[in-house]
């Protein structure tokens, strides 16, 4: 593991641990959000014919750099009739939320911030901080659109909550663990051994899962896409109704916590269903580093299976955004509530059933 | 000072500073806010004592469900409809002496009490204990409060049909 590596060079326990903990942020979660706000743009552009940014640097590769730099130097507006406490904090908790959860996931067999046992019911609390602190926002803005958008925003996550939780209950009951890391190691080797082609089960068991294993991650996937705001359900800031909901009010830096906390937030769910149902950090044949007697390299190609399948599905989400339209707020729960949530209780059933096979 | 020191402490403080200005507060929202921070504050403290799984569930139910909603219905009635409500102070001495008979019953059984100092073993993994400890031995307590729940579900949805 990194933190006892770093433990055994620098002699300290509070340093090593800060350094740990400030990884992902750094070799991470910002060189990502660089990297998709530009894909976005880009992906965007060209599933409507157009070029996307085109100028700064070669076909706008240095695009999002000058736009970071823009929102450094902008000034820190903070309008005169909102709840200063609530509004300068709001942000803060809400990247605070979603750069928790990366706390618990692993990129590969030896970077992984805490192995904690409950790594999977973790990831879903520390969610709850994402929903008060856009409470928080829409309340201290001050604006109607805010606040519209932070309601819209906090029922929908908390509905779309159960969705999730009943599928990663259902794979918690065939697994018989929550550790995000022994639910990795259980998927080892070949991609037949993903939960989603059954999982480590054989015979008769395997073949029964494989339908609710697929129904389940698609049901997982739009729960998800649902919790982190995105088109089809970006109800909450919804541009042509609500302005841009409750982050209306914000700008310069504080704007831009809002948005890294959001791609944050995009990858971190992916990261889930990758975890949960296409192996994690693992390779779908074998690996190189193993086969040519390089035991060093295995982690450096977990670490680029994960990311690979993790950037997969974030792109699977921009697709979904630039080719369907908006869900209206009634529709929205009633998917919920009506299809969603029965479904998912239907596979909890069946999978407890054939589990005892 | 250990690493564990420092974390103890500074779940400690946010815990009570927190609990402090959610009843001193006078805007209720802010109250409402700062209540978010006692509960997590008390998490921190679970996850100290090794009750993993009390924690989690504390930060699921307490701050994802709880007090989402409570601010849900505090942030509708205030200020949108511009009705300032204010948290006020009302029979001050029969408060002062129920707390102060709460503090000194309290403190008189700190004070009494002979602690068990032992060094705890390094905190394992507590759900499958629970889980096991609940489908045996509490199975029946873990039904019924499964059946309260129920009927507290049905009456709430009965209740919004009207």
């Amino acid at each position: 593991m990194i933190y006892e590596w770093l433990y055994n060079i620098t002699g300290s326990s509070i340093l090593s641990m800060f350094v740990v903990s400030l990884l992902p942020l750094f070799v991470f979660i910002l060189p990502f959000a660089l990297l998709a706000v530009l894909a976005e743009r880009k992906v965007s552009a060209h599933m409507q014919d157009r070029l996307g940014p085109m100028r700064v640097g070669y076909h706008g590769i240095l695009q999002t750099v000058a736009d970071i730099i823009k929102l450094l130097q902008k000034e820190d507006l903070v309008p005169a009739a909102t709840d200063k406490k609530l509004f300068n904090f709001a942000p803060l908790l809400v990247f605070a939320g979603s750069y928790a959860v990366f706390a618990a996931i692993p990129f590969s067999s030896i970077f992984i911030g805490s192995q904690i046992q409950l790594g999977i019911i973790y990831i879903v609390a520390v969610t709850g901080l994402v929903v008060a602190g856009i409470l928080m926002a829409g309340w201290a803005s001050n604006n109607k659109y805010s606040l519209l958008g932070a309601m819209r925003s906090a029922a929908q996550i908390i509905s779309y909550e159960i969705p999730t939780l009943l599928i990663i209950l259902t794979i918690i009951m065939i697994t018989g663990t929550l550790s995000l890391y022994t639910l990795s190691e259980l998927q080892t080797s070949y991609f037949w051994n993903w939960m989603i082609l059954g999982g480590p089960a054989t015979g008769l068991q395997k073949i029964l899962y494989i339908p609710l294993m697929i129904i389940g991650c698609l049901v997982i996937y739009i729960s998800t896409l649902a919790e982190v705001n995105r088109t089809p359900f970006d109800i909450p800031e919804a541009e042509s109704e609500l302005v841009s909901g409750y982050h209306t009010e914000y700008s310069g830096m504080k704007f831009a916590m809002f948005f890294l906390a959001e791609y944050a937030n995009m990858f971190a769910v992916s990261a889930i269903v990758a975890i949960i149902f296409f192996g994690g950090y693992q390779s779908p044949f074998g690996y190189l580093g193993n086969a040519i007697g390089l035991h060093w390299l295995v982690p450096i190609e977990q670490f680029f299976w994960f990311t690979a399948k993790g950037l997969f599905f974030v792109f699977v989400q921009m697709w979904l955004r630039w080719t369907l339209p908006r869900f209206r707020v009634d529709q929205l729960m009633a998917f919920c509530w009506k299809y969603l949530i029965p479904i998912s209780f239907v596979i909890l059933l069946l999978a407890g059933l054939i589990s005892l096979i | 000072m250990e690493i564990y020191d420092i974390i103890f402490y500074l779940f400690a403080a946010i815990t009570l500073l927190s609990a402090f200005f959610v009843v001193t507060s006078r805007n209720i929202v802010h109250a409402a806010f700062y209540l978010l921070f006692t509960f997590f504050g008390v998490t921190g403290i679970y996850v100290l004592l090794g009750a993993d799984f009390v924690a989690i569930v504390q930060l699921i139910v307490y701050v994802g469900g709880i007090l989402i909603l409570l601010i849900f219905g505090v942030m509708i009635t205030n200020k949108i409809t511009q009705v300032d409500i204010k948290t006020g102070t009302v029979h001050t001495l029969p408060a002062a002496i129920g707390v102060g008979l709460f503090t000194g019953i309290v403190g008189a059984v700190i004070l009494n009490t002979e602690w068990r100092i032992v060094d705890s073993p390094m905190p394992v993994a507590t759900l499958s204990t629970l889980g096991e400890m609940l489908l045996t031995e509490y199975v029946l307590i873990f039904e019924l409060l499964g059946i309260l729940l129920l009927v507290a579900l049905i009456g709430a949805a009965s209740m919004a049909r009207k």
